[in-house]
């Protein structure tokens, strides 16, 4: 990019997976029923307290562990004061003053090879209840008041859209590993704050920064610091930059642009204080230490494994991390006894393209591991032709039968050489003006043979041998 | 018969002298009766049904409670027109306890609008006066439990205290007030002032009442993170008459007649009063010793009290925006909604603490208000602690004198004189003391009471004192007398 550069920070919101809510019982399960999932500490009846959900603590620590967060001492909370109808308390549970972890730093891939994302800080916070706006009215979900949420913030420390998409994607993956979450966007399970500014290239001071609030998906994170960078860019090109204002802005999804949402000096004041009815927690050594123990081998972790134990490609790995169940699959393969290489192509081939057809997940693919190695056992035993482990593998899902119901002495290949004469010389001589054609020039019916030779054997000739065979006999 | 305490009422239900049924309709007439006089309910609960008489002491006997406790299907106002329409769906732990234990709730007394205030005047239902004399306040914010207990409508209601809500205004209408050490019965289900200075309490007529029903009210609770397991204290089995060796302390710059030099003529019997009970103390073999502190900071209490209590309130109180309960109010858009409902629901008292939490918590301000507030706060609760390695208590008079009169012919003035004399109860909701206020003796025919406050934790030390020194003064039961004015 020309003469500036783009300085990008993140805030990253994951909802957390846990029986119930943060500081509720109420139950935290994704419910198409609104408001089914609710208590009256969720709806803020008077004098319902909030209770401290153990679970999501202990979730919010291995993160900060994970990010190479320091970790309190002590967990308290704050509360956050502000109005709005999403908003039951009036106030939000957060952490402000002693967040659950604080400067870290994590190390993620990019085209232009490793990059260490620092982190300002990662936080223990409740969900809003979610509104739905009509022409004449608005309603009010609270099946997700009291969701617990992580957030996530970074330094201003990226680079370009490439980079941020890079990170959250490695996030997101890194929360599904961890099992703290689904972080599937469709569910609005992660959302995210931009924060952009430009700066000449060789400048020290950074340039003005705009918010952009409540950027629902990947791609639109994308769409949006590029849109910002255009605009700003712009801006400074007509020198116009003092057009650029410290304000906070929100994605338009329709029009793929930015619109101004209120400024810097309209800012709320969240009057934080100290929530007074969660008494300081000790986090004891030894929790945290239990904790760190507890952290599950990550995708990048597991990707350079691949790659340098395994011999895989960079692509099949990169293909095979996206999803930690594919990256289960994966090694329970391995476990087994597949050939690493094999088990990937599979699983990036055929395995991966069935899903994607059948638009299902591979926690509910019915050949697991050990079914497909039966295919795999024949084909190395050369029980069966690769085509026919496609058939095998296809008539296996369709019929949900395991694989080796197929494979039998029945549809097993004709290797025999001695067998396959047989069938050829019967066949050659029922056709002798063939022969005699093919001997004169016709060379296109040497495969008129062979397939004559697939009809008798319904397929099942050994290809190589046949055509071995034929070449002798013609 | 409702003259009576709980262990008497209990043994004439256990003999049949009595049954719970009579017991509810005397209490719900008498409920009526002091309602036509002094204005003390919100609610009268007149299909009260009796309970099955069991061991337990409070079984079948009739109580108030005050409304700011969640009552499941009884209306709860906190005295608010934002909650005059409220019906709550479930009970606050402390009224689940009671009723598992038998007790009978015949009514929701009135308070000063969600517990902010300390005159009785500020409900929505307008004033409560006191039994004693109802020209006077009965002080607040639990008034109309302390009105009711006074002029013997039952043998004990529910209170909360967030700076002396129940023992300011047990003093003033002669009887017992006990709140115990923070997160001793949980507050579930008690509508917020300053969660951080709340406690539910009770009023009684005397110390083993006060004892009886906290051990009923009180226990760990899974819905309140800030209770704590007291299953090993049994308040009313540790009354005994063991006091020797106890030793109190009270302040020279609060109780020596000196630091008045314009002390009333009711200021001067008050003290004189406190004096002469420390010496009947002392002849049952309590140490009683004066002790000094720093004037300076000791005066700032109130106005640390203010910043934290107002700050917290403003917090607490913003649930009440009229969208999820509460009589919903008009507007274009849902922000006006949520402002028209609250600036026609809040009176305007309680819309000035709000103004002034919402300031003392502005991101400017906060250094200077809330956190030195909550610094000062911090060095009071250190220097009592100091003092409670040495004494079991500390020992002052409730307030400058009897109760002042409504109208404020007399008002009730806090001159930089008797600053602390007035907030000195604030110190056991700084630290989360258990503090017990009993009457001690008469001024002008009006009850004046006495406090102590102990460590945390050490409730069953603090009711022995009291009870010890109830039981050497001639005011336990007592009935509230006094002059009825048309």
């Amino acid at each position: 990019m020309s003469k500036y550069k783009a300085v990008i920070g993140l805030e990253m919101h994951c909802e957390l997976k846990s029986n119930s809510k943060v500081f509720s019982e109420g139950k935290n399960t994704y419910n198409e029923i609104p408001n089914s999932n609710v208590n009256p500490v969720d709806m803020a009846f008077p004098g319902t307290l909030p209770v401290l959900n153990k679970k999501s603590v202990y979730q919010a620590i291995l993160m900060a562990l994970v990010l190479n967060c320091k970790v309190p001492s002590y967990l308290y909370f704050d509360r956050k004061n502000y109005y709005y109808p999403d908003l039951p308390k009036g106030f939000q549970i957060t952490q402000m003053h002693a967040p659950i972890g604080t400067n870290g730093y994590l190390i993620i891939d990019t085209d232009k090879g490793e990059k260490k994302v620092l982190i300002h800080d990662i936080h223990l916070e409740e969900d809003t209840a979610s509104l739905d706006h009509y022409s004449d009215a608005s309603l009010i979900n609270y099946n997700r008041a009291g969701v617990p949420l992580l957030e996530l913030v970074t330094e201003p420390c990226l680079a370009s859209a490439e980079e941020a998409v890079a990170f959250l994607e490695e996030m997101r993956r890194i929360y599904q590993y961890c099992d703290v979450s689904e972080a599937d966007t469709k569910k609005g399970q992660i959302r995210c704050d931009v924060n952009v500014s430009i700066m000449d290239q060789d400048a020290q001071e950074l340039g003005t920064k705009v918010e952009v609030k409540n950027v629902n998906t990947i791609a639109n994170v994308f769409e949006t610091i590029n849109y910002e960078i255009k605009r700003q860019t712009e801006l400074k090109e007509a020198g116009r930059y003092d057009e650029v204002k410290q304000e906070t802005r929100r994605f338009d999804e329709e029009t793929g642009t930015t619109i101004k949402m209120r400024d810097k000096q309209d800012a709320i004041d969240y009057k934080y204080f100290v929530e007074p009815n969660i008494p300081k927690y000790k986090i004891a050594e030894e929790w945290l230490s239990t904790i760190q123990n507890s952290i599950p081998n990550l995708p990048r972790d597991r990707k350079k494994e691949y790659i340098n134990e395994y011999g895989l490609s960079e692509y099949d790995a990169n293909i095979i991390i996206k999803d930690k169940d594919y990256a289960n699959y994966f090694e329970e393969c391995v476990k087994i006894g597949i050939v690493p290489k094999t088990a990937a192509n599979w699983l990036t081939v055929s395995i991966i393209g069935y899903l994607n057809k059948e638009d299902c997940q591979i926690k509910d693919f019915y050949l697991t591991p050990v079914l497909l190695s039966q295919i795999i056992t024949a084909i190395n035993d050369s029980t069966i032709s690769t085509k026919q482990a496609k058939e095998i593998f296809n008539k296996s899902l369709t019929e949900l039968k395991e694989p080796n119901t197929y494979i039998n002495k029945d549809n097993a290949q004709i290797n025999d050489k001695k067998e396959l004469e047989e069938i050829i010389i019967t066949i050659l001589n029922n056709n002798p003006s063939q022969i005699e054609a093919y001997k004169n020039g016709r060379s296109n019916l040497f495969d008129y043979f062979v397939g004559q030779v697939m009809k008798e054997t319904k397929g099942k000739a050994n290809p190589n041998l046949t055509k071995e065979i034929l070449k002798e006999k013609l | 018969m409702l003259n009576k305490n709980i262990l008497e009422l209990h043994n004439l239900l256990i003999n049949k002298e009595t049954t719970s049924k009579s017991l509810i309709e005397e209490s719900l007439k008498k409920s009526h009766e002091l309602q036509a006089k002094c204005n003390a309910f919100v609610t009268i609960i007149d299909d009260a049904k009796e309970s099955d008489i069991t061991k337990d002491l409070i079984s079948g006997i009739p109580y108030g409670i005050k409304d700011n406790y969640s009552t499941k299907g009884i209306l709860s106002t906190a005295s608010s027109n934002t909650l005059k329409d409220y019906v709550p769906f479930f009970d606050a732990t402390a009224i689940a306890n009671l009723k598992k234990h038998g007790a009978v709730a015949v009514n929701k007394t009135v308070l000063d609008e969600f517990g902010m205030g300390g005159t009785g005047t500020t409900g929505h239902t307008g004033s409560v006066l006191n039994p004693w004399d109802t020209k006077r306040m009965t002080a607040g914010s639990s008034a109309g439990s302390a009105a009711a207990v006074a002029y013997g409508v039952y043998p004990f209601a529910l209170g909360s205290d967030t700076g002396d809500s129940i023992r300011k205004p047990a003093a003033y209408c002669g009887i017992v007030g006990y709140k115990p050490t923070y997160g001793m019965i949980s507050r579930y289900g008690l509508f917020p002032f300053a969660s951080s200075l709340d406690h539910c309490g009770v009023l009684t007529r005397c110390v083993e009442d006060a004892a009886i029903a906290t051990d009923a009210m009180k226990g760990i609770d899974p819905k309140d993170m800030t209770t704590w397991d007291s299953s090993d204290i049994n308040l009313y089995n540790s009354l005994n008459k063991n006091v020797q060796g106890k030793k109190l302390f009270y302040l020279k710059e609060v109780v020596d007649l000196e630091n008045y030099p314009h002390a009333t003529e009711e200021l001067k019997q008050h003290l004189e009063n406190f004096h002469q009970t420390i010496e009947k103390l002392k002849k049952i073999g309590i140490e009683v010793k004066s002790e000094t502190i720093d004037k300076r900071l000791f005066q700032t209490i109130g106005s640390a009290y203010t910043c934290i209590s107002c700050a917290e309130a403003t917090s607490n109180m913003s649930n009440l925006n009229g969208i999820i309960f509460g009589p919903a109010a008009d507007g274009e858009t849902v922000i006006e909604k949520m402002t028209n409902y609250r600036t026609e629901g809040f009176s305007p008292l309680i819309k000035r603490r709000f103004v002034i939490g919402s300031y003392v918590l502005k991101k400017e301000n906060q250094e200077r208000y809330y956190l030195n507030a909550a610094r000062v706060r911090r060095q009071i609760v250190d220097i009592m602690k100091k003092f409670f390695e040495t004494y079991d208590g500390l020992i002052l008079p409730v307030s400058a004198g009897p109760a002042p009169f409504l109208d404020g012919s007399r008002k009730e003035t806090i001159t930089d004189d008797i600053r602390i004399l007035e907030n000195h109860l604030i110190i056991g909701n700084f630290g989360g003391f258990p503090s017990i206020t009993i009457p001690n003796g008469f001024i002008d025919n009006l009850p004046v009471g006495i406090n102590i406050t102990g460590n945390c934790y050490k409730d069953a030390d603090i009711l022995n004192i009291a009870y010890n020194l109830e039981s050497i003064l001639p005011y336990k039961n007592q009935i509230a007398g006094g002059v009825d004015h048309e």
